[in-house]
């Protein structure tokens, strides 16, 4: 099984683009448990059709330690185990430790037990990476793989080389690897070229670049993927190659993040200010 | 027999064991330690850093904030509920183990021997503890209607954000007594000092002037930092009972919440431990133009300083009579007992390092038996308590400090003393002394050596080199010191003794010094590996 968490800054698109290309690996005959790792819960929306998720906290607070695999595990597009782990209100309690007992409940329920043949895993982290709480995928050996959503906008890419800064701690100690940039664009000038380089320096690749498409938004409020909602869409096509692009992946490394200084320099030499 | 350091010449120059013990350090950390190992110079004036962070990896004596605002201010008051907002351990090792003692009047409210938790767990760290917080401060008020309940916020409620202080006003309106909040996180401060303040804060901004009540006696004073140990405290309401001088209120050994709601009616604050209460002292002469002084009666002779200052504040012929009658009367008894004591003692060494005065204080009980301290030092003092008050502009504001909040206090026009203001004003004219302590290290003799915060490898070095008599510290370090061969007296706890505060209490801590410092128990024990072996092994050697 292929354990698989997807980061990136709040808003750049994680859930969607994780979504669409669990739905490719659907159409190619995987088998796949996604995990929301996000308070809102909202990350397996397009997978069942809307909001229907009983969180693991929200059930592990009403039914006590009475918990079934089933209450909180729910099929959704081709066959697809969603789980959302929840979390308190905002500003309430604490979301990261959330993620830690929602995790570990999975683990102790059997959630991966063989017989439900997994291929891969994703986990769909909340925006930046806030506290310990949020890096629970990363660390233990949860997520093997990560995956960053950026877009060439100069603080999706910053909080791309935070997140690779987390990665690195992590990968030092254990066996998490960073298998490359997903480039939502935004279209901002230059910007594939861009990530390419940054992609460079951070010592990865940009595994795939995903143009703008209105298709998406329409997906998106009609509660589906684009591969579910206009399976003959390009834009649909596209979250194919994501899919086959990361079935394929050999690449995993430990990145190395750059300074504040590089970074900036980085968007200035791709003419953001020309 | 162990070769004891000379002393006849005074205190031998104790450079040479400083710079082994810190030799032992690494260079950063050896000379951040230096500063808080100071050779004592009763002269001249030294500096010693004091109230600044632990290094970590270091055994230290200290405790956190939450312990130094639940259970060292909060504690000793028996009719107020202390429940603590946090996991159970929190709770449990702060059920008053340090022997606070209190007298209920028929009928009163005594909740000290109980130990009120919210018991967090992990589903309300990750949603919130807020509404289990206000299920605990409901249930606890169905079961016994107190008449205040203090919260007080352990270290994830801190983290997790809980807002105690909106949940004790929404409480306050919801069930009509007083309820207040803390936010006292056991990681707030350097030490627990940083939970005194938070608790002397809350205290004055929720509790003190809620009653105006009119005045029962002549003479009327608090009684600030006496926390009743051992029943110190009722020794000395003794001697205020017998001299007509009317306790108001104690902070907050033996008292009430009620007692404080009207403390400041008082004519005179006396503060005994300067570190933990000074802040309401200075706090009610603000707002109300109460003043305080600094007494001790820790020791005899002590005991009838304080007397007769307080007795010199109200200048009245028949109070200041009294007053010399009841001295004279005891001293009669401390004497007796003192003569037959003091012969065996005479010459002996001790060493004591605790709390925030009473390593102060108690020299003065060691010295009237003829012991002479030969090293000292405080947890969680600041540089005040030892180098006096005047040091007070000159100690550096940290970003420690700067977290707890420091009240602004503006004058209560209408209860203002403006009597004893200027009662004040004419007295400091005489030569008396207001709002003064001059700290431990005036008080010690010549090359003693002041240590801020020690640690375990700090007193076992020190221990190999005065081989003392007798140790003064408390739980944490009781065994080590006893397997070292010396006896060690808890001065948190006072073991199983006391009271050791008033004339009384100097009695019987000669007592309890005769036994210990006779005894040689403790030389006795011998570890049993050095007769039994207690692994035995060969060689085996390869030709």
């Amino acid at each position: 099984m292929r354990k698989i968490a997807i980061y990136g800054k709040g808003g750049i698109g994680k859930s969607t683009t994780t979504q669409n290309t669990v739905a490719g690996l659907v159409e190619a005959g995987k088998k796949i448990m996604v995990v929301g790792c996000d308070p809102k819960a909202d990350s397996t929306r397009l997978l069942l059709g809307g909001l229907a998720q009983k969180t693991v906290l929200d059930t592990l607070r009403e039914e006590g330690e009475d918990v079934d695999l089933d209450d909180i595990v729910l099929p959704g597009y081709g066959g697809v185990r969603c789980v959302e782990s929840g979390g308190p209100e905002p500003g309430v309690g604490c979301a990261g430790r959330g993620i830690i007992t929602s995790i570990n409940m999975l683990e102790q329920l059997g959630a991966w037990d063989e017989k439900y043949a997994i291929d891969y895993t994703f986990y769909d982290v909340l925006g930046d990476v806030v506290c310990g709480g949020f890096a629970m995928p990363i660390r233990e050996g949860k997520a093997e793989e990560i995956y960053i959503v950026v877009s060439g906008e100069m603080m999706a890419m910053y909080a791309a080389n935070n997140i690779c800064k987390g990665i690195r701690k992590y990968a030092q100690n254990g066996v998490v690897r960073l298998g490359g940039l997903i480039c939502n664009s935004r279209n901002v000038d230059h910007e594939s070229a861009m990530i390419e380089e940054l992609a460079k320096k951070l010592g990865t690749q940009m595994l795939h670049f995903i143009p703008r498409d209105n298709v998406v938004q329409r997906a998106e409020i009609h509660r589906k993927t684009v591969i579910e909602y206009e399976p003959e869409h390009e834009q649909a096509d596209e979250y194919r190659k994501l899919s086959v692009a990361i079935d394929q992946n050999k690449m995993f490394i430990i990145p190395t993040p750059l300074e504040i200084e590089d970074l900036e320099k980085l968007l200035i030499d791709f003419g953001i200010d020309s | 027999m162990v070769k004891k350091i000379d002393t006849t010449k005074g205190l031998p120059d104790p450079s040479e064991v400083m710079d082994e013990i810190l030799g032992k350090y690494p260079t950063k950390i050896a000379k951040k330690r230096k500063k808080s190992l100071v050779i004592n110079d009763p002269e001249g004036k030294k500096e010693i850093q004091a109230n600044v962070r632990t290094i970590p990896g270091i055994i230290t004596q200290r405790g956190c904030t939450y312990a130094g605002c639940k259970g060292v201010i909060l504690g000793p008051t028996r009719d107020v509920i202390n429940l603590v907002h946090g996991p159970i351990g929190c709770s449990f090792y702060a059920w008053l183990t340090r022997r606070n003692q209190t007298r209920v009047p028929e009928g009163g409210d005594n909740f000290i021997n109980y130990c009120f938790s919210t018991d967090i767990q992990d589903s309300n760290i990750v949603f919130g503890g807020e509404a289990k917080l206000k299920d605990a401060v409901r249930e606890a008020f169905e079961m016994f209607h107190p008449k205040a309940i203090g919260i007080f916020s352990t270290c994830p409620v801190g983290l997790i954000g809980d807002d105690v202080h909106a949940i004790s006003r929404e409480m306050k309106a919801e069930l009509g007594i007083n309820i207040f909040g803390f936010s006292c996180e056991g990681y707030r401060g350097v030490s627990q000092s940083a939970g005194h303040h938070i608790a002397n804060n809350g205290i004055f901004k929720h509790v003190v002037g809620n009653n105006n009540r009119d005045r029962i006696g002549k003479f009327q004073i608090n009684l600030l930092g006496e926390y009743n140990i051992g029943g110190d405290a009722f020794e000395l309401e003794r001697l205020f009972d017998e001299a007509g001088i009317t306790l108001l209120s104690t902070f907050s050994g033996n008292s009430t919440l009620k007692s404080m709601e009207y403390s400041h009616t008082a004519d005179l604050n006396l503060v005994m431990c300067h570190r933990s209460i000074n802040y309401i002292a200075e706090m009610m002469e603000e707002k109300y133009g109460v003043p305080w002084i600094k007494i001790s009666f820790i020791g005899a002779e002590g005991t009838a300083k304080a007397l007769r200052k307080t007795a010199g504040y109200f200048d009245d012929p028949e109070l200041t009579a009294k007053v010399e009658e009841i001295i004279e009367r005891e001293m009669k008894k401390v004497n007796a007992v003192k003569n037959t004591v003091k012969p065996k003692t005479e010459g002996k060494l001790a060493m004591m390092f605790v709390g925030g005065s009473r390593a102060h204080h108690y020299q003065d009980l060691f010295r009237e038996i003829g012991v002479t301290t030969v090293s000292a030092g405080y947890e969680f003092a600041h540089r005040d308590d030892y180098e006096g008050r005047d040091v007070i502009p000159s100690i550096k504001i940290d970003a420690d400090t700067r977290n707890i909040e420091n009240l602004t206090i503006e004058k209560d026009v209408e209860l203002y003393r403006d009597d004893l203001a200027a009662k004040k004003k004419q007295l400091l004219k005489d030569g008396y002394n207001f709002s003064d302590y001059e700290g431990m290290m005036p008080e010690m003799t010549k090359n003693s050596l002041v240590i801020d915060d020690i640690n375990h490898w700090e007193a076992e070095k020190l221990i190999e080199y005065y081989k003392p008599d007798v140790f003064c510290a408390g739980i944490k370090e009781k065994y080590i010191v006893q397997k070292a061969g010396i006896p060690l007296k808890q001065l948190h706890s006072y073991d199983y003794g006391g009271p050791y505060a008033g004339f009384e209490g100097a009695v019987n801590f000669y007592l309890e010094m005769e036994r210990m410092l006779g005894t040689q128990i403790w030389k006795m024990v011998d570890t049993p590996w050095k007769t039994e072996p207690e692994i035995v092994g060969s060689f085996a050697i390869n030709e």
